[in-house]
């Protein structure tokens, strides 16, 4: 069988290349991408222990479908932000959305 | 090493290699695409943990609605072609440094602990999830609450992206 590591070890690596992946993109929606990388991430791990450790309670996976509803609207939110912007500024590369810099 | 231990790990490379791909590739009609494929991959890993509603969920949700939304923002946000613009942003170097560490530390942490099972608990036989985890958030005493709040909480984000983007005089 899969021991449960095997699982928390893959939900891990994925959650450290969506942040790899905010910190580094240059491009909004980019980084819109990594954050549901690592909102995935989260997803797997909370399945993974529902599975292997309270299957009979609805709890873990409550949890987990409660996290997608969250992650669609904050997508739906951070996207209309995006088009927003890139009305505007006409650009979406956030290095040089500055303008509430002093 | 068993046949779903193969299976496990095949999934897990595809995962992780579109993961990869997601943060990495310039064009990000591409990188929309590289992530459909790792939802995917983390759908057939909710099937082989049993939580098959959560794995339809998932394909219907985030493939269906979440990845269509990113294509259709980057349709919306082009700039003319021509103009390749770099993937990273300068400070990458410090940003891979951080997710690494970050990775270390949990692997780390990970193999410090004991109780970690190696086979997953047994699910009786005749257990029907989906009963239990429609039952579980209708019911008033587990989680209609949460359930009913998540669900404002959509109409409140849905209508303020419609008004946020809508833009016409």
């Amino acid at each position: 069988m899969i021991p449960l590591s095997w699982y928390l070890l893959l939900a891990a690596a994925l959650f450290s290349i969506g942040l790899f992946g905010v910190l580094a993109r240059r491009n909004a929606i980019a980084i819109l991408l990594a954050v549901e990388l690592m909102l995935n991430a989260v997803n797997v791990n909370l399945v993974a222990f529902w599975r292997y450790l309270t299957p009979t309670q609805m709890a873990g996976q409550v949890f987990a479908v409660i996290v997608l509803a969250v992650a669609a609207a904050e997508v739906a939110v951070g996207l209309a932000l995006v088009i927003s912007v890139y009305r505007r500024r006409n650009t979406v590369v956030a290095d040089e959305l500055d303008m509430l810099k002093w | 090493m068993t046949l779903v231990q193969v299976f496990f790990l095949l999934i897990a490379a595809i995962i992780l290699f579109s993961a990869l791909k997601v943060v990495t590739t310039r064009n990000l009609v591409h990188a929309a695409l590289w992530l459909v494929l790792m939802l995917f991959g983390v759908a057939v890993l909710f099937a082989l943990l049993d939580a098959g509603f959560l794995a339809v969920v998932q394909v219907m949700v985030y493939i269906g609605a979440i990845a269509i939304l990113f294509i259709f923002a980057v349709m919306l946000t082009r700039r003319e072609e021509g103009k390749k613009e770099a993937a990273l942003n300068p400070h990458w170097p410090a940003g891979a440094l951080i997710a690494v560490l970050l990775f270390g530390a949990l692997a780390w942490l990970l193999r410090g602990w004991q109780g970690l099972p190696a086979a997953a608990a047994s699910m009786p036989a005749d257990f029907d999830a989906l009963r239990a985890l429609g039952e579980a958030l209708v019911s008033p005493q587990a989680f209609a609450l949460p359930f009913e709040v998540a669900s404002v909480l959509l109409v409140a984000a849905l209508v303020g992206a419609v008004y946020v983007a809508y833009g016409r005089k």
